[in-house]
């Protein structure tokens, strides 16, 4: 028999975390059908905050992709809301009017935004912000406008504040009450928060009521009880959630604010349960994932027929989702008469702590500044501990990996998902786990809002030390030296080195003539370092670098001339085919980075024909910027959006003959569908409506990556600045041969993120860049200028014979 | 009856480059010399015994040169490959006199 028939309404965070428990603990019991409103798999809401502020892609958000449905054997109706339930007959109909029986019946429809019943609430530009097409909403309408306003001063509404700072905008948040995120915060830590939004550029107006929106068709500002006005171009409002239960009301089942259940996630009415937020349990509804994923495991628990205590209730705890900016909060932060406190707070290094004790027992916290006590906090308000379990455990300036090994195995490290720190050390021993991706496919724990990554990651260290993937003992260039790469560059810039027989020197090398891997390496991080003092050493150079053209396998080049962009015309061409003819070129190839290749080409004949050709070089042959590879864009593809080919040149232009780590790819695509193949380019440029997309660290190598999203901007002259900071900041920081696929994975796209949000940092990154560009000249023509480098490296010998003996 | 020896002028020895390669061309045949910064001067057959790569344009290091194709690390002195690779290529004795370089080739008769 094929199994109970279990319909699923709403494909979201707590029903599909459900059927996953389901799955594993009775794989063959149910015949699963899944309905969901949304047209995606199901899919990391929490992490919308972080597209928005363009930290992660909405494709990078999946958190089961759609062969997960088909390996598992559900069907699954995406796109499909099921407008009624026949609690008689078992069956549900959707808005297709497909009807599908049931044995059992799970309501998951999660909640919707409120919507403040103001005059003008339905004008074009006013969003709520809870799924994907909100977030796609939200950052398309950003482009072009300049102002915005955010109504709501809670977590949702300040991460979506951050999000539209990160969109280029002004942005003000409107809270009605006198203190930022006032149910989970005090007013001390309320106050420290704003002064840091504050920095951040964040402007506020607080104890506001908005009473209506102004504008025509579209929202141009905010009207308030005291008559005050705003301008708003865009308006978010985060005012709060509704449970969805209106379908389950229709039919009859019992509701309040939420859909009614019991411990054990059953409705009033039988064969059907609800689970996550449209539920009310003994009259609360969660709002956050932790407790709807207890409830989702309760509810499989239930539906298998296994022993399980129910449902007793949570305790919530809060993070604030803005880069740069900590704040944590659990369990009851209210004071009466019984409270007592423990308090701290650090105006310089402006931390503050306060816990809230009521009987001796932890009921609370609130931490801002230094929240890596956070889940700790959380396990003990759970298990309401007595304060001495907290005091005892160490000093509060531990740091959070003394934190974590001081642990007991039964204390939770994933809070969204409930993952003790013994269940991470069982799977990481026995599966032979290294890397936190690893433990989040095996455990579930840093699954959802990803907080608690770093606690994984000092797991990890703790149970494997040195085979930890990010602890990994840093190796030595080669085996001429024992230094690495980091302390090699520290010394050459401490001592001011200028050559690599001098760093060998000073620096004791093992192997005093250096090897083919360390020379050339060195010879990079002294151009690198001394831009404008370096002296090339051409006996360190690979035999390409030292020629500027590629060597073949029967000891001949080819000739790459520089393109821009791709764009040639017929007297390039002519000019090609000539030479071409003239040196009788065994092959011309057009390469897959859009340039022309001349193959076969003898040593001798290669100054003769760069003469000849009188174009710059194309550095095919070289670790250093390569080519720009560009569509046709806007003036002619009917999907173009911007100018792709004047882009690409732009960037080709200015960055060409920038000797790298490693080679740099780029291309330039002036809309999503990509003809130049951008997401897998070192650096990736799309075009987009009103903008650029700017993709890093992708590689369509022996190792495929795909890029991830730097940043979007507006300005052309934007995309030139961030690529420059970004090549800059890549040529400083990468090891030799390290291409920026592997770069960005090693030190994290967030790293570079951040590094490169701050725009001095760019200016700086950006000047430093400039010096090391304004030392390139064309080396085809260098040698061309140099008929001494000319007879020594190209010239042949043809020895005559002298005396036989 | 026997081999003589050919003995061919190549070069000026302060025309060469110190530490990288000179392609030499006699009688058909490639030979990769070098010069090297502590004056000696080493030929070798320009024909890397991995797969054939021409050792006149790899890196030199010491009394070594990597092979620009697969970097095998060929000793001068006597053309053998270094560990783990194996195999050799035939070395010429040189001569230099009055700043000039001859290769001694055997010339099977
Ligand atoms: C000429 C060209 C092939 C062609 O006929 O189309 C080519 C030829 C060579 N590639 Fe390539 N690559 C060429 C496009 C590519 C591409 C496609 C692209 O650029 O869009 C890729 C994959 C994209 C990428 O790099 O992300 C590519 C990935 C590689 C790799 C692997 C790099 C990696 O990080 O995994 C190597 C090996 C290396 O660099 O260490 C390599 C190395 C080489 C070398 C230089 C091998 C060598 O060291 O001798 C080849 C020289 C052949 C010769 O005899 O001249 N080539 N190579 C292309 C020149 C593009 C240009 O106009 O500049
Ligand atoms: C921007 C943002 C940031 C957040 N950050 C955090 C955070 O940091 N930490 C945290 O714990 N929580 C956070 N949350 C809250 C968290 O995402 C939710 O608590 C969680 O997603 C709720 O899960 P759910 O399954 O109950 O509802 P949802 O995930 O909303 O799933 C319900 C699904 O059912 C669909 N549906 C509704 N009615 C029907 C119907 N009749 N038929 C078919 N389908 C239907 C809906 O379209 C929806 O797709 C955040 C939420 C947002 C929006
Ligand atoms: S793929 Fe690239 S490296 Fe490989 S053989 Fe072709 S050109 Fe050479
Ligand atoms: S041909 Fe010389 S190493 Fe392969």
């Amino acid at each position: 028999m094929p199994g109970q028939k279990l319909v699923l309404a709403g494909n979201g965070m707590a029903g599909i975390r459900c059927l996953e428990e389901l799955i594993r603990i009775d794989p063959d019991r149910f015949n699963i059908t899944v309905f969901g409103s949304e047209p995606y798999p199901n899919y990391n809401r929490i992490q919308l905050s972080k597209v928005l502020q363009g930290d992660t892609s909405i494709d990078d958000i999946t958190l089961n992709s759609w062969s997960w449905y088909e390996s598992n054997g559900i069907r699954l109706y995406p796109g499909e809301t099921v407008t009624e339930i026949d609690t008689k007959n078992h069956y549900v109909r959707t808005d297709k009017n497909r009807i599908t029986a049931y044995d059992q019946l799970i309501l998951a429809t999660g909640s919707h935004p409120f919507v403040l019943p103001l005059p003008g609430a339905e004008k074009k530009g006013v969003i709520t912000f809870r799924n994907i097409r909100d977030c796609q909403k939200i950052i398309d309408y950003s482009k072009n406008k300049k102002t915005a306003a955010v109504i709501g001063g809670g977590l949702l509404g300040l991460e979506s504040a951050r999000g539209l700072l990160n969109l280029g905008l002004n942005v003000t948040v409107v809270h009605k009450s006198p203190y930022l995120m006032n149910r989970q915060l005090d007013q001390t830590a309320s106050h420290l928060l704003q002064l840091q939004l504050e920095k951040q550029g964040m402007h506020f107006l607080l104890n506001k009521q908005t009473v209506a929106i102004t504008g025509d068709e579209s929202v141009d500002g905010l009207t308030f009880n005291d008559g005050d006005h705003i301008e708003a171009d865009l308006v978010i409002m985060a005012v709060g959630i509704r449970p969805n239960c209106k379908l389950a009301e229709d039919c009859g089942i019992p509701v309040n604010r939420g859909i009614l259940v019991n411990d054990f996630m059953e409705t009033q009415v039988s064969d059907i349960y609800a689970v996550g937020e449209c539920a009310e349990h003994h009259g609360v509804c969660y709002g956050l994932v932790a407790p709807l994923y207890q409830q989702a495991q309760v509810l499989a628990k239930h539906l298998c027929r296994r022993n399980t205590e129910g449902y007793t209730g949570s305790t919530t705890s809060a993070k604030l989702k803005v880069s740069g900016v900590n704040v944590f909060s659990a369990g009851q932060i209210t004071e009466t008469e019984q409270t007592k406190t423990i308090q701290s707070y650090d105006g310089w290094r402006m931390t503050y702590k306060k816990i809230f004790v009521e009987d001796g027992k932890i009921k609370g916290a609130i931490l801002f500044g230094e929240t890596h006590e956070g889940t700790r906090l959380t396990g003990l308000i759970s298990k309401q501990a007595p304060v001495e379990d907290y005091l005892n455990a160490g000093s509060t300036q531990e740091s959070e990996a003394d934190m974590v090994a001081t642990m007991s195995d039964d204390e939770i490290i994933c809070g969204c998902n409930g993952v003790t720190k013994g269940t991470i050390i069982q799977a990481i021993k026995e599966k032979g786990l290294t890397s936190v991706a690893q433990v989040r496919a095996c455990t579930n724990a840093s699954r959802s809002c990803g907080t608690c990554r770093s606690m994984v990651a000092d797991l990890l260290k703790m149970t494997i030390g040195d085979k930890f993937d990010s602890t990994k003992k840093e190796e030595p260039i080669c085996t001429c030296t024992t230094m690495t790469r980091d302390e090699v560059v520290a010394d050459i810039r401490k001592m001011g080195l200028t050559n690599v027989r001098e760093v060998m020197h000073v620096l004791d090398w093992k192997n005093k003539n250096g090897c083919s891997k360390c020379r050339p390496a060195l010879n990079y991080y002294l151009n690198m370092v001394n831009p404008t003092g370096f002296k090339d050493d051409q006996e360190s150079r690979f035999v390409n670098e030292r020629l500027h053209a590629n060597i073949q396998m029967n000891g001949t080049f080819s000739v790459v001339p520089r393109m821009y962009g791709g764009v040639t015309n017929a007297d390039e061409l002519r000019k090609i085919a000539d030479v071409a003819d003239k040196y009788q070129v065994p092959m011309i190839k057009l390469t897959g980075g859009q340039r022309i290749d001349l193959l076969g080409v003898d040593k001798e004949n290669l100054p003769k024909i760069w003469k000849d050709l009188n174009m710059r070089s194309g550095f095919a042959y070289a670790k250093s910027v390569r080519t720009v590879k560009t569509c046709v864009g806007e003036n002619f593809c009917r999907f173009g959006t911007q100018d792709s080919i004047g882009m690409g040149i732009k960037l080709e232009k200015r960055f060409e003959g920038l000797y790298t780590p490693h080679k740099v790819k780029m291309g330039v695509s002036a809309c999503p569908r990509n003809c130049v193949e951008t997401r897998v380019k070192d650096i990736g440029v799309i075009g987009v409506q009103g903008g650029w997309e700017i993709y890093v660290g992708g590689n369509g190598g022996t190792k495929l990556r795909k890029a991830d999203l730097l940043c979007k901007v507006k300005k052309s002259e934007e995309v030139l600045e961030y690529a420059g900071a970004f090549l800059q900041y890549y040529r400083e920081s990468a090891k030799y041969l390290e291409r920026t696929s592997a770069w960005v994975e090693r030190v994290g796209i967030e790293h570079v993120r951040e590094v490169l949000s701050d725009k001095k940092t760019r200016d700086e990154l950006n000047q430093r860049i400039d010096e090391a560009l304004s030392t390139i000249r064309d080396p085809w023509q260098s040698v061309l200028d140099d008929r001494e480098t000319q007879k020594k490296l190209y010239q042949k010998v043809y020895a005559g014979e002298t005396d036989h003996q | 009856m026997g081999k003589t020896t050919l003995r061919v002028c190549v070069v000026k020895l302060s025309e060469l480059p110190v530490n990288i390669g000179k392609t030499v061309l006699v009688g058909g045949k490639s030979i990769a010399l070098f010069i090297l910064s502590n004056g000696s001067v080493y030929a070798l057959e320009n024909h890397c015994p991995h797969r054939g790569g021409v050792l006149a344009e790899g890196m030199v290091s010491g009394e070594y040169v990597f092979c620009p194709m697969h970097n095998w690390k060929i000793g001068m002195a006597d053309g053998l490959a270094q560990e783990p690779d194996e195999g050799c290529v035939r070395t010429f004795p040189v001569e230099v006199q009055d700043d000039r370089v001859y290769i001694n080739l055997e010339n099977p008769d």
